[in-house]
């Protein structure tokens, strides 16, 4: 990644994150902020290193409940948030080390993880008595915990961290996660990870360990994803084992898909766009509209939206607009045969996993 | 066998793979000297195969011992096979199809080599096997021939002693089979090389020694011409057009 990228990615980045509050509340945008992060993190997991991870909700609501309870039992925030992103990415590492290490790969990866995230699941929701304490943090079963400290400026633990600075907070992590995972890309690391989506016996019979190589990348998955989780409840205030559970697991993947796998920047508009649509979706003013059966309910919409993408837009948004403005670009200028050949080059270039 | 262990850079000892009650390879002792060029040949089902993937590490045999420069290899990852040196090549062209030329040489060239000398290898391979016109397109647009090509280059990008080849000239045309061949007799200079394959046209072209396996044993072993003007040979590629 050159110089300028980064600089053009920042400015991009600085302008958004200043023009957005005026259109969007501060509280949604973290939300959706740190629902980007956890796009990013299976964007790039499985968009680059081909590891269709289905449970990357296991990490997020890890991270999240690794948070709270070091925040309880601290109280202060900043171990907590570092412990969120560490845990995560050690069971990431663990898990994936059982995994590649066994030679386990597609849909057999893909339900061992979400398995995982389940058994998480159900297991946080029975942790509603007394006995399942952690120091001084109840785990508090299907209801949560409430009330744990959240980010305060560091050395100051009465100094909150909330409203538009939460929201600024979170948004400069993102962009930072986002130019930290554009960067491991683009190293040799990032690079020879991208071969062994495209060719794993290649790259095994060129000398690279494959097992250490996808271990290394689920665990950096791992990790933002725990990121993501630590934003999510400071934003949220609460956390519940829904984080868990199949819901998100399922809408982490359409968010990848409709904002385009194989890229970075989709899946976070994909989460930033879906997320909102669901938060507009769960007004009261639309549920009134329609009354009991209301057939605007989210599942059956983003239902909807995945089967139309897979049919008419099955590489997603980002690279399709990309696709279409370079169209525009070649059309109107420079010399008509040869745009065209780079054209289907390009395109032909782009990977489909 | 009559070279003795000290040269050897392959050195396979009574190496049997059994499938249930089938041996696919059954007792093979096989030696190959250091900057040797050795030809694998034998019908369909003979074990050539069986035994390429022995050396390669896909396969674990069910006994005997394979040393490559002396290390044990039985029960290795293909990946430390590789570590050491070995470039394999096989049957069908694997090769990272979503990404260009010049980033599938690179990713072969960089195991061994910092970043900055990775990218100097690539522009060298790329003009020695002779495709750097096409070095910016993805290997998936390329046509079969030409991805063979490229997967010469990823081998010959990590500077291997060892070179293990499986059909190399399987679907290419008469034009591109000469110039693997010319790529084999250069790559020669500075690697020991075994080849398995069924083209007779392009073994004569290619070797002197050759080891002919049948029903998993080896059948007889000699230069090319003598082997091949072998009625025992014969027989067993009956019905074949040599």
């Amino acid at each position: 990644m050159t110089a300028r990228q980064v600089l053009s990615s920042v400015v991009v980045a600085a302008i958004l994150m200043f023009v957005l509050p005026v259109f969007f509340d501060v509280l949604n945008l973290t939300t959706f902020a740190a629902y980007a992060l956890l796009a990013l993190s299976l964007g790039f997991v499985w968009g680059y290193g081909g590891i269709l991870c289905f449970g990357q909700t296991a990490f997020y609501g890890l991270g999240a409940y690794v948070y709270a309870l070091t925040a309880i039992n601290t109280g202060e925030a900043w171990s907590g948030f570092f412990l969120a992103i560490l845990l995560p990415a050690l069971f990431a590492a663990i898990l994936g080390a059982m995994m590649f290490y066994g030679r386990l790969s597609d849909v057999y990866l893909a339900v061992v993880t979400l398995v995982v995230s389940l058994i998480l699941f159900r297991f946080m929701n029975h942790t509603a008595g007394e006995q399942w304490v952690i120091g001084e943090a109840r785990l508090g079963g299907f209801n949560g915990i409430p009330g744990f400290p959240t980010l305060h400026i560091p050395g100051d633990p009465e100094a909150y961290i909330y409203d538009e600075n939460l929201y600024y907070f979170t948004f400069i992590v993102l962009v930072l996660c986002y130019l930290l995972t554009r960067w491991l890309l683009g190293s040799p690391f990032g690079r020879i990870l991208v071969g062994l989506r495209e060719n794993e016996q290649r790259i095994e019979l060129l000398g690279y360990d494959v097992r250490a190589r996808k271990t290394a990348a689920f665990a950096f998955g791992g990790g933002l994803a725990g990121l993501a989780g630590c934003l999510y409840a400071n934003a949220a205030e609460i956390i519940t084992p829904e984080l868990f559970g199949l819901g998100l697991a399922a809408e982490i993947i359409i968010w990848v898909i409709v904002g385009g796998a194989g890229t970075l920047i989709g899946p976070m508009i994909g989460a930033a766009v879906l997320g909102y649509l669901k938060f507009v979706l769960g007004l009261r003013a639309v549920k009134e509209v329609f009354g009991r059966e209301n057939p605007l309910e989210a599942t059956l919409v983003f239902g909807t939206i995945l089967i139309l993408f897979i049919l008419f837009l099955p590489r997603g948004m980002v690279p399709s607009i990309r696709d279409w403005l370079g169209r525009a670009r070649l059309g109107r200028g420079g010399p008509r045969r040869s745009s065209r050949r780079r054209r289907t080059q390009a395109e032909r270039a782009r990977p489909n996993a | 066998m009559r070279k003795g262990a000290r040269d050897a850079v392959v050195e396979a000892r009574g190496v049997s793979v059994r499938f249930g009650g089938v041996a696919a390879l059954d007792a093979v002792d096989f030696v190959l000297a250091d900057k040797e060029l050795r030809c694998l040949i034998g019908p369909n089902g003979a074990g050539k195969s069986t035994f390429f993937k022995c050396l390669t590490g896909v396969l674990r045999p069910s006994e005997g011992d394979i040393r490559i420069r002396g290390i044990d290899c039985v029960g290795a990852h293909p990946h430390e096979i590789a570590g050491l040196g070995v470039g394999i090549k096989t049957q069908v062209p694997s090769v990272m199809n979503g990404l260009s030329v010049r980033e599938n040489i690179w990713i072969a060239a960089r195991k061994r080599n910092s970043t900055r000398d990775a990218d100097r290898i690539v522009t060298e391979t790329l003009e020695r096997i002779g495709i750097a016109d096409s070095a910016g397109e993805p290997v998936g647009n390329l046509a079969h021939g030409r991805r063979q090509l490229v997967e010469f280059g990823t081998v010959l990008a990590g500077d291997p002693w060892l070179i293990l080849l499986d059909e190399p000239a399987a679907g290419l045309t008469a034009e591109e089979a000469e110039r693997a061949v010319d790529i084999i007799i250069e790559m020669n200079d500075r690697a020991a090389i075994i080849v398995v394959e069924h083209d007779m046209h392009f073994i004569r072209q290619l070797a002197k020694t050759v080891t002919v396996l049948h029903q998993g044993r080896i059948l007889t072993e000699g230069h090319v011409d003598t082997v091949l003007g072998d009625p025992l040979v014969r027989d067993v590629y009956l019905g074949k057009s040599q």
